[in-house]
């Protein structure tokens, strides 16, 4: 196996250029962090300071402070890079509390919860 | 070009090398798929890629003030290339000499 060689590290894909950057980190549940980057390594292994999660229910959103996060390479599916001087969402999109995108969260889950139950009690039915 | 149990993972790494600067898509297991310049690729077949943008920019508002991104190569589904990138005979020739053991 070949390490990266001189002419791999003009153009190279490590994420020293991303460091003390603010990043978006996708995580693979779907999850979005949000903070600095201040380490990593070759894993993708991220410390993010002042990280917080957004979290995005239909129009509404939230970031949650959480503080100094390591987060696990194998979680992460995507680092962005996030540019400072431009609005980060679509002007439709309202802040709100966290109280509120709590509630948001749990009624959409509920409603999922209760596509799946209902879904299961017609499977008899043969759908599809 | 080197052999061995890293052999393909090699000969993919050297093709994406050379791909660099081209426009692909990049769709991931999340079935996210981003639009972007290859910007550039590392052995794990890790990606980074430039003036991107989500193939489905409404489902995911969150990536919209994203322009660079880093993609982890473990979660790639697909990597949709130009079809001028390609060069199919080149691939097989490679693959062969690997197959002979170098």
């Amino acid at each position: 196996m070949s390490w990266a060689g001189p002419e791999d590290s003009l153009l190279s894909t490590s994420l020293a250029s991303y460091l003390d950057k603010k990043l978006l980190v996708l995580l693979r549940d779907g999850r979005k962090l949000l903070g600095l980057l201040r380490s990593f390594d070759q894993f993708a292994n991220v410390v993010l300071e002042g990280a917080c999660e957004r979290v995005i229910v239909g129009d509404l959103y939230c970031d949650i402070p959480l503080g100094l996060y390591v987060i696990r390479g194998e979680n992460v599916v995507l680092i962005g890079e996030l540019e400072l001087n431009k609005e980060e969402l679509p002007p439709h999109m309202t802040l709100v509390p966290e109280a509120e995108i709590k509630r948001a969260q749990k009624a959409e889950r509920d409603a999922t919860d209760l596509k799946g139950s209902m879904r299961k009690r017609m499977e008899f039915l043969d759908f599809d | 070009m080197s052999t061995g149990i890293f052999g393909c993972v090699q000969l993919f790494f050297s093709y994406f090398k050379e791909l660099v600067g081209r426009e692909v898509t990049v769709e991931l297991k999340n079935d996210l798929a981003i639009r972007g310049t290859l910007h550039s690729v590392d052995q794990y077949l890790n990606i980074k890629l430039e003036n991107t943008r989500v193939v489905d920019q409404d489902k995911y508002p969150h990536m919209l003030s994203v322009r660079n991104c880093f993609i982890r190569g473990s979660v790639v589904r697909y990597v949709q290339l130009p079809p001028e990138g390609v060069d199919v005979e080149l691939l097989h020739d490679a693959t062969r000499r690997e197959a002979r053991g170098g």
